[in-house]
C-alpha cells in the first residue's frame, strides 16, 4: 500500500447524496479475480452512454476534471453493497482522497485498507469546499500529518481522523502483518475460548 | 465421520461446527456487580482479544462466511504473502452470486464460470467446507447459514458481503466487510474494529394483518432515512419484533444495512432455540441444553443504555412499495408517487428529481397506476420458505398477468425441496411464475437473470439502486405477497385488496373467480 502523508491535487466534485457502490463499480465488473484494472469500469452507467460513448453530461466527464486525485461529495458516499472494488476503482481512476460530510462504514474501512484517505467534514465545510471548486483547476492540499486540509486562496479546515488508521495510512501499513504480531493474544485467546462455560461468557 | 455429499472436501462436517467456543464444562462464573449491559456489549467485549487505548480493538471472528464473488483476490493476497488459512474450520463456503437459476450447472459467462472454479480451487487448496453446486446444501450465503445451524446465538460473523446483518436475527453480531478484511480474517480469525454506538429501535403497535416484516422495515427506512443507522448497531426490540417469527426477523435484520447500520440484532428468545434445535451444525443432546441456558444471558439488561433509541408504530402502516432509487423512497401502497418539490431540502429534491427521471414516474401518479413487466421472488431478504407461503397464497388459482415475466428463486436447495414437499413449485408454474435453482440472482442480476433497460420490476428483493437489476432497469420493493399480487394484476395493488376479490384482473387473471379467491 501506498504511503499517504501529504496530496495535493486536482478536486472534482460529484453533488449527489448517498452514491452506492452500485454506481461506483456495477456489478458486471465484479468477476474479476484480480484487484487491479478497475478505474477504466469507475461509475460506468453513469460515465457511459448505452453505445459506450462518453456521457458528456455526467460531472467527471467534464474536461476541467480530468486528472483529479480529490473528489469532493455529499452524504452516505458508498452506501449499499460492501464490494471492495469501488475503492479498488476509484484508487485505480486516480482518487486519493475522498472528501464527503458522511460515508457508509463498511465503504470508509475498504477505503483506508487500499489507501485512500476518506475525510469526514461538516456539511458547512463541505458547502465552502463546493463552492470554492466551481473555479476551474481548484486544487487542495491535503497534509495528514498536520490534519488540515488546505487550498492556494487562504482556506484552512481542519480535520479529525482516527489516529491508528492514520499511523497506517502514514507509513503504508499492511494491516495483517501488523496483526499477525499478536500471535500469542490471539491463540490465547482461543485457549481461553476452550475452557469457558457458554453460559459464563455472556453471563456479565 | 465421513462427509455425506454435503461438501467437497476433507473437512468432518458432522460436528458441531466451531464446538471449541461453545460450553464444554458446567463451570459458571460468579457475576460481580457490573453496569447493566445491552445485547452488542455483551457479544463484544467476549470477543475482545487485543484492546489499546486510542485504537480498535482485535475482535474475534466465530465464522466466516465467503462466496465467490468477494473472495478471490482475499485468497490470492494469501497466496502471495505465504500466508495460511488460520481457522479453516471456523470458515464456510459456498457459491450463489454469479449461479445461473435455470441451470446452475451451465455457467456459460466465462468470466463467472472462472469466479465459481476459482472458489472450489481455493476451498481445496487451504482446506475450507464449500457448499457447492452439487451439495444438497448449496444456496444464498445468508439463507444457509441460519438453515444449517452454522449462524448461533452470541456468535461473531462476517462475510463479504453487506446483507451479513441478517443473521443478527439470532442474536449474533453479523456484519459485512471488504475484500481485504476477508483476506485478513482468513489470516487471523480476527479483525480490527472500532466499536460502534448502539441503537435500538423499538417497534410497536398492533400489526394488521397482510403486514409482513419487509413492510415495517420499509417503513423504519422510510421513516427515518437511509443513513439513520450509520456507525451504530441497531438492536430491534419491542412487542411486534418479539411476535416476529425468525425468518420475519432475518427480514428485517438484512435491510438493517439499507439504514446504513452494519448489524441488526435481535435478542434470542424460546422461537430461536427451536428454530435452532435439531440443526445440522447447532450442538446436539445435552450440549445444545447448556448452550440454550448460555444464550438466555443474551439479554439487554435492565437499564443499560443505549447511545440512541428509536421508535416505530406498526398500527397504521400498509403495504410499501418503493417508487425511487434508494430503499428509503417509499411509500405506502394507496399513496401517489411524491412531488420532489415536497421535500425539505435541495438536496433531497434534486435526488429525487433524478430518482423519478430514472424511474419514469412522475408526481403525483398513482402508484396502483405503476404497470411492471417482471417480477422477482427471491434474494437473502424474502426467499424463505415462509416468503414463498406468502407469495403461493395469493398466486394459487390465479394467473400472471399477460405480459409479465414472473420468476421464484428459493433461497436455498433446503428451501427449493421444502417448498416442493409442500407443493408451492406447482401453484407457481400453474399460475404462470418460472419456478427455478437458488442463487442471488436478479437481486444483483449478475448472472443471467436480469430486467431489460427501461421495464419495470416488483422485487422481492433489498435494493433499488440504478441499474441493480440491469442497466436501466426500474425496481420497486416490495414483500413476497405484494410481489405476486403485482404478477397477478400486471400493476401495484394493495394484496389484502386482491385476497378479498376486491382488485379488478386482466382478462383470465382469476380462475376461481373473485368469489373463491379470499
Amino acid at each position: 500500500m501506498e504511503p499517504l502523508i501529504r496530496h495535493n491535487g486536482l478536486v472534482a466534485v460529484l453533488d449527489r447524496v448517498n452514491v452506492d457502490t452500485d454506481q461506483i463499480i456495477p456489478k458486471q465488473f465484479l468477476k474479476r479475480i484480480e484487484r487491479s484494472g478497475f478505474g477504466q469500469f469507475l461509475f460506468y452507467d453513469w460515465r457511459y452512454l448505452p453505445d459506450g460513448s462518453l456521457n458528456p453530461d455526467f460531472e467527471l466527464n467534464q474536461p476541467r476534471f480530468q486528472g483529479a486525485t480529490i473528489l469532493l461529495t455529499r452524504d452516505n458516499f458508498g452506501c449499499g453493497s460492501s464490494r471492495e472494488h469501488a475503492a479498488w476503482a476509484l484508487l485505480d481512476y486516480g482518487f486519493r482522497v475522498i472528501l464527503a460530510p458522511s460515508f457508509a462504514d463498511i465503504f470508509h474501512n475498504n477505503c483506508y485498507k487500499n489507501g485512500i484517505l476518506p475525510i469526514v467534514l461538516p456539511a458547512a465545510d463541505i458547502d465552502t469546499l463546493f463552492e470554492r471548486a466551481r473555479q476551474e483547476g481548484y486544487r487542495l492540499t491535503v497534509d495528514l500529518e498536520q490534519q488540515v486540509i488546505t487550498d492556494d486562496a487562504g482556506l484552512t479546515i481542519p480535520f479529525q481522523i482516527d489516529p491508528y488508521r492514520r499511523q497506517l495510512l502514514m507509513e503504508g501499513l499492511d494491516d495483517i502483518g501488523v496483526t499477525l504480531k499478536h500471535e500469542a493474544a490471539i491463540a490465547a485467546y482461543e485457549e481461553r475460548r476452550k475452557s469457558f462455560p457458554h453460559a459464563a461468557e455472556f453471563a456479565g | 465421520m465421513a462427509c455425506r455429499g454435503t461438501c467437497r472436501f476433507g473437512a468432518d462436517m458432522e460436528r458441531t461446527y466451531g464446538a471449541d467456543i461453545l460450553s464444554q464444562k458446567d463451570e459458571v462464573r460468579t457475576v460481580t456487580q457490573q453496569s447493566p449491559k445491552t445485547l452488542f456489549d455483551k457479544i463484544w467485549e467476549s470477543h475482545v482479544v487485543v484492546a489499546e487505548e486510542g485504537k480498535p480493538s482485535l475482535l474475534y471472528i466465530d465464522l466466516h462466511l465467503i462466496h465467490e464473488v468477494t473472495s478471490p483476490q482475499a485468497f490470492e493476497g494469501l497466496r502471495l504473502a505465504g500466508r495460511r488459512v488460520r481457522r479453516p474450520d471456523l470458515t464456510f463456503a459456498t457459491m450463489d452470486h454469479n449461479v445461473p437459476t435455470d441451470n446452475p450447472f451451465d455457467v456459460r459467462d466465462p468470466i463467472a464460470k472462472k469466479q465459481i472454479e476459482t472458489l472450489i480451487q481455493n476451498c481445496r487448496e487451504f482446506g475450507i467446507p464449500l457448499a457447492d453446486l452439487e451439495s444438497p446444501d448449496q444456496g444464498i450465503v445468508h439463507v444457509i447459514g441460519p438453515e444449517l445451524g452454522l449462524t448461533l446465538p452470541g456468535k461473531t460473523i462476517v462475510c463479504g458481503d453487506s446483507h451479513t446483518s441478517t443473521h443478527g436475527a439470532f442474536g449474533a453480531l453479523a456484519f459485512g466487510i471488504g475484500t481485504s478484511e476477508v483476506e485478513h480474517v482468513l489470516a487471523t480469525q480476527c479483525l480490527w474494529q472500532a466499536r460502534p454506538k448502539t441503537m435500538k429501535v423499538e417497534i410497536y403497535g398492533e400489526r394488521h394483518p397482510g403486514i409482513t416484516a419487509k413492510d415495517i422495515i420499509l417503513g423504519v427506512i422510510a421513516k427515518y432515512g437511509v443513513g439513520f443507522g450509520t456507525g451504530y448497531v441497531i438492536e430491534f426490540a419491542g412487542p411486534v419484533v418479539r411476535d416476529m417469527s425468525m425468518e420475519e426477523r432475518m427480514t428485517v435484520c438484512n435491510m438493517t444495512i439499507e439504514a446504513g447500520a452494519r448489524a441488526g440484532l435481535v435478542q434470542p428468545d424460546e422461537k430461536t432455540f427451536a428454530y435452532l434445535r435439531g440443526r445440522r451444525f447447532a450442538p446436539k443432546g445435552e450440549a445444545f441444553d447448556r448452550a440454550v441456558e448460555a444464550w438466555k444471558q443474551l439479554a439487554t439488561d435492565e437499564g443499560a443504555v443505549y447511545d440512541k433509541v428509536l421508535t416505530f408504530d406498526v398500527s397504521s402502516l400498509v403495504p410499501q412499495v418503493t417508487w425511487g432509487t434508494n430503499p428509503g423512497m417509499c411509500v405506502g401502497i394507496h399513496d401517489v408517487v411524491p412531488d420532489p418539490d415536497s421535500f425539505p431540502t435541495e438536496v433531497e429534491r434534486k435526488a429525487a428529481r433524478q430518482a423519478l427521471a430514472y424511474m419514469g414516474l412522475t408526481p403525483g401518479m398513482k402508484i396502483t397506476d405503476i404497470k411492471i413487466q417482471h417480477v422477482f421472488i427471491g434474494s437473502c431478504t424474502n426467499a424463505r420458505i415462509e416468503d414463498l407461503r406468502a407469495a403461493a397464497r395469493v398466486a394459487k388459482g390465479r394467473k400472471v398477468a399477460p405480459g409479465v415475466r414472473a420468476i421464484v428463486v428459493p433461497g436455498s436447495k433446503h428451501v427449493k425441496a421444502q417448498a416442493e414437499k409442500e407443493g408451492l413449485d406447482k401453484v407457481f408454474i400453474e399460475a404462470g411464475f418460472e419456478w427455478r435453482d437458488p442463487g442471488c440472482s436478479m437481486c444483483l442480476a449478475m448472472n443471467p437473470d436480469f430486467v431489460p433497460p427501461g421495464e419495470r420490476c416488483a422485487s422481492t428483493s433489498n435494493r433499488n439502486f440504478e441499474g441493480r437489476q440491469g442497466r436501466g432497469a426500474r425496481t420497486h420493493l416490495v414483500s413476497p405477497a405484494m410481489a405476486a399480487a403485482a404478477a397477478i394484476a400486471g400493476r401495484f395493488v394493495d394484496v389484502r385488496e386482491l385476497l378479498d376479490g376486491k382488485v379488478a384482473l386482466p382478462e383470465g387473471g382469476d380462475s376461481l373467480g373473485a368469489a373463491h379467491s379470499a
